[in-house]
């Protein structure tokens, strides 16, 4: 039997006290009804004696508390799935809001999701193929791995989501692929952006977008990826798809948990921002992966804005201890008018060393990948030094290294959001490349990658 | 048995009463789920409980039961190549039984029931024994015999002891304690992993722990026994590192703790591990490695205990005798968890948030690591080796648990982005790390490797450092300004860093280098130096010496495989002195 409260006690912030409950279970799902017959939702964070603190995820505006009734459900926040979903947009609490038929969920999942099992895991392997050398060549991205774009404000990290949602393909590969989007207090234009992308390449038959933007309230935004996810986990684990999960913004959905936070006034860690922090986003991204005993996977691309650039930041700073890697935008790159402006030496695919190789990508891409990296970052030294010094001060192979630093940029990084280049491509390029340098310099590839792709004399 | 109900719920803190009677740090099944908890604090009759599993759905008036006892671990054949989550669940278990997701209260034994092990009896009826003595052995592994001890407190005379095929609960002999008592001794004992296992006396470590890591084994070396910790920002090879050291590490065993890290980095171990052979035993590596893995996403409580789990079955097989090293990645995520539980339990915090008592329960930690002569009357000596990754936020290394730990380790590999950045790896920073068993493993060097080792590594060092400061100065007035010799001191520690230093975990040869090898390397870098100074002096051009075709020969020396290099190197060396010599009549 339901039981109805009509015993607010206090509302502030996102935060609502409810008195004199009996069995309600800690992390359920309430329903508020407003005098008006409005409901909103809520979600127990406190089970102390009879008195549970919820918090509600949307304002709290028009909340009365001597008419307000409050209701719980008996189960926590939970998401209806069904492979329809496909093609459908939903707001961040994962309701319809394209106006199109009902959605009859095959069922309802928990939207926390359990985690998985370390043991249960297969090691992520298979190469995609993005067409952004930076990314293939550099900091290859495996299936079901999880590789945020660290971007700063006004910074084009939704071009180069949209670019890699648009190219990647897994090669020889034929199976069901799905992009599950979700915008997280973005902007109207932002998320109209991808949208239109999608819409432009026909994928959006294939996407299901959580859309929770900028005017919607904050509190919300805390559920809108964990819905995303649920449904990701659903298609991919259930349906047997690939999907691509797309987060953006990451920095807002801290921010919402960091109001929650502050209004249960908890001792703050960084920054003001919970000391869970860390747990919080992990059991977001730790949701990507392949299992056993299900063909699909999820992989994900979080975006996150780094406040003032700060990588050291707590956002960017704990999602890169969780991720796989990172791909760093740069802002020197875009007034450069180098496109995607790819910071290309913090960036980094932790599980690219399983993907690349014979039979995944080429024989020669680990030897050429370190290469290309070391050789990248002796020659940005070497102009640091010659802008300081001019160039007469350099030695000989450092002009050598200077000028390829300059071609690698001009070239290698500056591609644009609609060139695709497949991985040989890349490869080649990197080679031609590396044949500005003597040969004696290429300490990191074996001799035998030598005598077969050397350009040079 | 003590039972109470539930007041109230705060992530995994509940808070119960009616729990009067129960123990401090006693184990206790919270609601219908049987979700396990641990209490942490008594205030009356309310017990706050830490609850290891995700605490959604519990409410007022669940009902709380005591075990009665501590968190403990099961210890007995059966721990090696197994993978466990932070409280000792088989995981491999769980997944068979449940798929492949963690669900709520799962009971599963640590150890498997079914299995029967060979026990081959050691000592016969009317035998004097005393704790840690050994009743016999079961090959657990075919790299470890695994050595049933008398338990702590079961000093007495053997009154039954048989050879055979046992589970791993059944009873293998029996012993009369000297007050009169009899006990049942079967294949597994049970120890809590609060409490660290008693030993008969402690040792300073003295021996080298070889990882086969060029700079850490040159450089900043560890002895086995002692403690190291690698601090590093994101992206700058903690985990390469702690994987390295895991695979390669001279010990006997290693308990690998990942503790809040990734999933696939445990599943990468798990998958890898059994394909890898130990270049000492020529065996897979996963028979001397246990795994215990709370990842990020399971449960924080868990993650405090896995700690104490992982370095209390490194202790077992210590006591044994073995030689163990307990690799914790990362400790930064444990100390997270203990500031979580902290602010629940509305303590006053410490810096940062983190409680007044982090230090107290690192050095804890740490402390537990250590050579010793084990219990027992034969005397023997087992070490245990800790290394901890920590995880500064935004890398810097001031924060607490980084010097907290600082203050405790004797070993520091500081990780650097900016090498991290130019694909140096190992990233470990040469100018500020340290290791304080140098010294005190000077001796062993020079008796098992070479006289010089000590000397050419000092001199490594030194190379080093006057590198930076060389650097200082062609950054503010260019190459040019800098003497024929200093120039090349630049070449030669470039040398150093490169073709030494630089060290590639994925490529086969160079993943592990042997002592000697190692120290015949650098004997070649030095050559190199000390004839290129000769030339030098006899007036040929640095800029020639510096670009001479045989070093890039000397920067593939490293990979040259291990039976072949002491002819590649002295053809290499010939090299050297030829090429040089060349240089030098032309000048």
């Amino acid at each position: 039997m339901i039981r109805e409260y009509r015993t607010i006690e206090e509302v502030a912030g996102p935060l609502m006290l409810v008195k004199q409950v009996e069995g309600v279970k800690y992390d359920e799902l309430g329903e508020i009804e407003l005098p008006d017959g409005s409901v909103r939702r809520c979600r127990v964070l406190e089970v102390n004696g009879r008195n549970v603190l919820v918090q509600l995820f949307e304002s709290s505006a028009g909340l009365n508390l001597a008419h307000s009734k409050v209701r719980f459900t008996g189960h926590g926040v939970e998401l209806p799935v069904s492979p329809n979903m496909l093609g459908r947009v939903f707001n961040g609490m994962g309701e319809a809001i394209d106006g199109g038929a009902r959605l009859i969920p095959e069922k309802s999942l928990d939207i926390n999701g359990t985690p998985i099992n370390p043991a249960a895991r297969y090691y992520p392997s298979e190469f995609i193929e993005t067409g952004v050398s930076t990314i293939d060549g550099l900091n290859t991205l495996v299936r079901g791995q999880k590789l945020p774009i660290f971007s700063g404000s006004g910074l084009p990290h939704a071009n180069l989501a949209a670019q890699i949602a648009r190219q990647a393909k897994v090669r020889n590969s034929d199976s069901k692929f799905a992009v599950v989007f979700a915008a997280i207090g973005i902007t109207f234009e932002e998320a109209d952006f991808f949208i239109s992308d999608f819409k432009k390449t026909g994928a959006i038959d294939r996407t299901v977008l959580f859309i929770n933007l900028a005017s919607d309230p904050a509190i919300e935004r805390i559920s809108t990826p964990r819905m995303a996810l649920t449904a990701a986990e659903y298609l991919a684990f259930e349906c047997d798809m690939h999907v691509l999960v797309i987060l953006t913004d990451i920095t807002n959905y801290a921010e919402a948990l960091r109001e929650v936070s502050a209004a249960r006034k908890e001792v703050p860690g960084r920054r003001g921002y919970p000391g869970y922090l860390y747990t919080d986003l992990a059991t977001m991204y730790e949701r990507a992966g392949r299992k056993m005993g299900s063909d699909g996977s999820i992989t994900m691309i979080p975006i996150l804005t780094m406040p003032e650039d700060d990588k050291t930041h707590p956002i960017p700073d704990l999602t890169g201890y969780i991720t796989e890697g990172q791909i760093i935008l740069s802002r020197e790159m875009y007034r450069k008018g180098y496109m995607p402006p790819v910071d290309v030496l913090p960036s980094l695919s932790r599980l690219k060393d399983k993907g690349i190789g014979v039979g995944k990508t080429r024989e020669d891409h680990a030897g050429t990948m370190n290469q290309l990296f070391s050789s990248y970052a002796r020659g940005k030294d070497a102009k640091e030094l010659m802008v300081v010094l001019g160039e007469a001060a350099l030695t000989p192979i450092d002009r050598l290294y200077a000028k390829f630093a300059d071609e690698f940029e001009a070239r290698y990084i500056n591609q644009g959001f609609y060139e695709s280049r497949s991985i040989e491509e890349t490869l080649d390029l990197g080679w031609e490349l590396l044949a500005i340098l003597p040969k004696s310099e290429m300490k990191r590839i074996k001799p035998e990658m030598l005598d077969k792709y050397w350009k040079g004399n | 048995m003590i039972e109470g109900k539930i007041l109230k719920v705060s992530g995994p803190l509940v808070i119960a009463e009616g729990m009067r009677e129960a123990n401090m740090f006693d184990v206790v099944r919270v609601g219908d789920k049987r979700l396990i908890g641990e209490i942490i604090e008594m205030h009356g009759d309310r017990a706050s409980i830490q609850v290891y599993e995700e605490t959604a759905g519990i409410g007022r008036g669940d009902k709380v039961v005591s075990t009665g006892a501590p968190l403990s671990v099961e210890l007995g054949p059966g721990l090696l190549t197994n993978i466990y989550d932070g409280i000792q669940r088989p995981l491999e278990a769980m997944r068979e039984r449940c798929g492949s997701n963690i669900t709520k209260g799962i009971d599963e034994p640590a150890l498997d029931r079914q299995k029967f092990w060979h026990f081959e009896a050691a000592r016969v009826f009317g035998d004097v024994v005393k704790a840690g003595d050994v009743l016999g052995t079961v090959q657990e592994t075919e790299v470890i015999t695994h050595k049933i001890m008398v338990p702590p407190g079961f000093d007495g005379t053997v009154i039954e002891l048989r050879s055979g095929d046992f589970k791993i609960t059944d009873k293998i002999g029996k012993i009369k304690l000297n007050d009169g008592r009899m006990e049942d001794i079967s294949l597994m004992q049970k120890w809590p992993v609060r409490v660290s296992r008693p030993y008969a006396q402690k040792l300073p470590p003295v021996e080298p722990m070889i990882s086969g890591q060029r700079v850490i084994d040159a450089l900043f070396p560890i002895a086995k026994g002692g403690t190291a910790c690698v601090p590093g920002p994101f992206g700058s090879g903690k985990t390469v590192v702690q994987h390295q050291l895991a695979k390669w590490s001279d010990v006997d065993l290693v308990v690998y703790i990942g503790c809040g890290e990734r999933g696939n980095e445990m599943t990468d171990v798990l998958r890898e591990f059994p394909e890898l052979t130990d270049p000492r035993t020529g065996k897979s590596l996963m028979m001397r490695t246990v795994l215990i893995a709370n990842t990020s996403d399971m449960p924080v409580a868990a993650r405090e205990a896995s700690i104490y789990t992982g370095i209390t079955i490194a202790e077992y097989y210590r006591d044994m005798g073995y030689s163990v090293a307990v690799i914790a990645d990362s400790t930064s995520r444990w100390a997270e968890a203990l500031r979580e539980m902290s602010g629940r339990l509305e303590e006053m915090p410490g810096e940062e948030g983190y409680p007044a008592y982090l230090t107290s329960r690192l050095a804890q930690f740490y402390e537990r690591a250590g050579k010793v002569v084990c219990l027992g009357s034969d005397g023997r000596e087992g070490a245990l080796s800790a290394i901890g990754a920590v995880s500064p936020q935004g890398g810097d290394i001031s924060e607490p648990v980084t010097q907290a730990t600082l203050r405790i380790v004797k070993v520091f590999w500081g990780l650097d982005a900016s090498l991290a950045y130019k694909r140096h790896f190992p990233a470990i920073n040469w100018l500020n790390s340290y290791s304080l068993y140098r010294d005190r493993l000077s001796p062993w060097f020079s008796e098992n490797v070479s006289k010089s080792w000590m000397d050419n590594t000092a001199r490594l060092l030194k190379l080093l450092q006057e590198e930076s400061d060389l650097q200082e100065i062609v950054k503010l007035v260019g190459m040019d300004a800098l003497s024929a010799e200093d120039r090349m001191k630049l070449e030669l520690s470039q040398s150093i860093r490169e073709d030494f230093l630089q060290q590639n975990a994925f490529e086969d040869t160079d993943s592990f280098t042997e002592l000697d090898k190692q120290a015949a390397l650098i004997e070649l870098i030095f050559s190199f130096g000390d004839k290129a100074n000769k030339a030098i002096e006899a007036g040929a051009d640095v800029e020639k010496v510096a670009t001479l075709p045989v070093r890039e020969r000397i920067g593939r020396a490293k990979a040259v495989a291990y039976a072949d290099y002491k002819k590649v190197y002295a053809e290499i060396d010939e090299q050297i002195t030829r090429e040089l010599d060349a240089l030098k009549l032309e000048a």
